[in-house]
């Protein structure tokens, strides 16, 4: 092969396998974008005050909103928080600052496993637990499911911004005469505190849109649904429901409800960047 | 460039306070107890631990009448992992002076620094052999944090925490504890002024520590560090990543804190040992080769690779 083919063969390789990943880029890139196009303008077409303030309507009838499924996610995301995110950061400091290697390697592979478990079989591990025990469905029942969830990405989140603070501030502590757990509270966990709420934040966004454990715990409600003990609704679980069934107008609901999911996460997502992007161990006060 | 004659007036010979007799007041021990060694060695001794005899590495009469011993090293020997950093080192170091160590990048100065308050322990893997005593104690049976109270250290890199320029100060003296609000205010205001840096800071003490200069964080980091009035104080390459005037700055303070605490420098830099220490030790390839007052080793020094390296044949 002379030169000149030899070169023209590399061109025309690295154009092909330039295009074939713009093609992909733009295809996935284009799919992504359609989706929130769509349910951006359908769902704010169909959103109105009533939305967030009243109660289903009885079947047949039009209007009504979904008051109680938004105070429901809440609820539900709140509790799940509460039980994940201890259990996730304790872990996270101890896989960071004190695991021996041969322990912390089998915490972190079982943390990452149950990262995998697929989200349905947390929620029967939930319904066995907690709704099986109480015999109804849940607020709580769906609260420790989203909490067993939260709890993989939290350990990770806080070990990963835990080890991102330098060696040298823990030493410049220890040199002063401070404790293990001293130098730890007030100076590792603070330097790395706006990550690991960043790292929280994106957890919350994550599991809020969980479905699937929530149809085995918390099921759904259409009332409010006082304290924990009562089935609650849910926003996934609503959509669910409502994009099944055979009405338009529980159908224009639930891409309301879509729309409001998707700018809570995305809110969520986007606050939760800003944080860290401010933070970076520069503003210290 | 008034800094080198300072240096010179303190080098040639034992500085006045030196030469009174020991009094049984000084921090911690007398001076008779750290010259009979051995009964204390034993009862400080870790069970099981071999007593190693200190060796006469350093004869007697190097720090000259009343100069009082704070630290004594005797064979000791330090490992990462399989390897070996540090090869049966022994030597004193003298109260209230200057000792700087130097040698090559490599050469386990800065591995020995760091047994001296156990800051290697924070390195897995790590083991020692040996005594280290500080006055007269050996550092291995103490309480780790009571010891770092005792022994404060400056790293090479400054290192201030991510906090106002008081609460950097503060740190140490909190976590102490057993200090009133004013009390704690006081010893930062001392602190401050003592590591020269006070009439910089003072309007802006609750601001972060990281909008002062590199040179500045470094002298707040020395600040921290005295805050807690610790009786010996290791600096760790201090001035490595500073401008002339910086050093300068750093090189005066150590100067003036040599009155009230025993300082312990390593250094790159044979010039700064030259004008700031009162005894240099010469380490190579984790061996002290030679140890002895610093314008010995500079201007006739015993052992053929100080020579050599003093004099920029190598390193």
């Amino acid at each position: 092969m002379t030169h000149a083919t030899r070169l023209r063969n590399r061109r025309l390789v690295n154009a092909a396998m330039l295009s074939a990943t713009g093609v992909c880029t733009v295809v996935i890139v284009g799919v992504l974008l359609f989706i929130l196009g769509y349910l951006f303008v359908i769902g704010a077409r169909n959103l109105n005050y009533a939305f967030f303030t009243e109660l289903p309507k009885p079947v047949g009838e039009l209007g009504g909103g979904m008051a109680n499924a938004i105070v429901g996610s809440g609820k539900i995301l709140a509790l799940a928080t509460l039980i994940g995110v201890p259990v996730g950061f304790l872990s996270g400091v101890y896989l960071s600052e004190y695991g021996s290697r041969g322990f912390a390697f089998t915490v972190r592979y079982t943390v990452d496993l149950l990262n995998g478990v697929p989200s349905i079989v947390i929620g029967i591990f939930a319904y066995t637990l907690i709704v099986l025990r109480y015999h109804h469905f849940s607020t709580l029942a769906g609260g420790v499911a989203l909490g067993i969830m939260m709890v993989p990405i939290a350990v990770r989140s806080t070990e990963e911004f835990l080890h991102a603070v330098p060696q040298s501030l823990r030493e410049g502590a220890l040199a002063l005469g401070a404790p293990k757990w001293r130098m730890l509270a007030t100076v590792v966990i603070p330097a790395a505190k706006q990550g690991i709420i960043t790292g929280i934040m994106l957890d919350v966004a994550r599991v809020a849109g969980e479905t699937a454990p929530l149809l085995f715990t918390s099921l759904s409600n259409r009332f409010w649904s006082p304290g924990l003990g009562q089935p609650s609704a849910s926003l996934p679980v609503m959509i669910y429901t409502y994009a099944l069934s055979p009405y338009d107008d529980w159908h224009r609901q639930a891409w309301a409800a879509g729309f409001v999911l998707l700018m809570l996460i995305l809110t969520v997502n986007v606050g939760a960047r800003l944080i860290l992007a401010r933070s970076r161990f520069g503003g210290g006060r | 460039m008034t800094l080198p004659m300072e240096a010179q007036e303190r080098t040639p010979s034992v500085p006045p306070k030196a030469s009174m007799p020991p009094t049984p007041t000084a921090p911690g021990a007398s001076a008779a107890r750290s010259a009979v060694p051995a009964p204390d060695l034993a009862d400080e001794t870790l069970p099981g631990e071999p007593l190693v005899a200190p060796q006469a590495a350093v004869p007697v009469e190097l720090f000259g009448p009343g100069v009082e011993e704070k630290m004594r090293i005797a064979g000791l020997n330090f490992y990462y992992g399989k390897a070996q950093a540090l090869y049966d080192i022994s030597l004193r170091i003298p109260a209230k002076h200057v000792t700087a160590f130097i040698g090559p990048s490599g050469c386990g100065k800065s591995t020995f620094l760091r047994t001296l308050d156990r800051m290697y322990e924070t390195v897995k893997n790590t083991r020692v052999e040996g005594e280290v005593l500080l006055d007269g104690q050996n550092i291995f049976g103490l309480d780790v944090t009571s010891l770092r109270r005792r022994v404060g250290m400056v790293f090479q890199k400054s290192n201030p925490f991510p906090k106002s320029i008081f609460d950097n100060v503060a740190y140490g003296l909190r976590v102490n504890g057993g200090l009133s609000r004013s009390q704690v205010a006081e010893h930062v205001e001392r602190s401050l002024v003592r590591s020269a840096l006070w009439d910089e800071v003072k309007h802006k003490l609750h601001q972060s520590a990281y909008g002062l200069s590199g040179g500045q964080q470094q002298r707040l980091c020395i600040a921290r560090a005295l805050a807690v009035d610790p009786e010996v104080l290791l600096l760790d390459e201090p001035c490595s990543a500073l401008d002339p005037i910086a050093t300068a700055k750093i090189e005066e303070l150590l100067l003036t804190l040599a009155d009230s605490c025993t300082i312990v420098i390593v250094t790159h830099n044979m010039q700064q040992a030259a004008r700031v220490s009162d005894y240099t030790g010469f380490f190579l390839l984790g061996r002290l080769v030679e140890f002895d007052r610093t314008e010995k080793i500079f201007q006739n020094p015993a052992k053929k690779e100080t020579e050599d390296y003093v004099t920029g044949r190598f390193g």
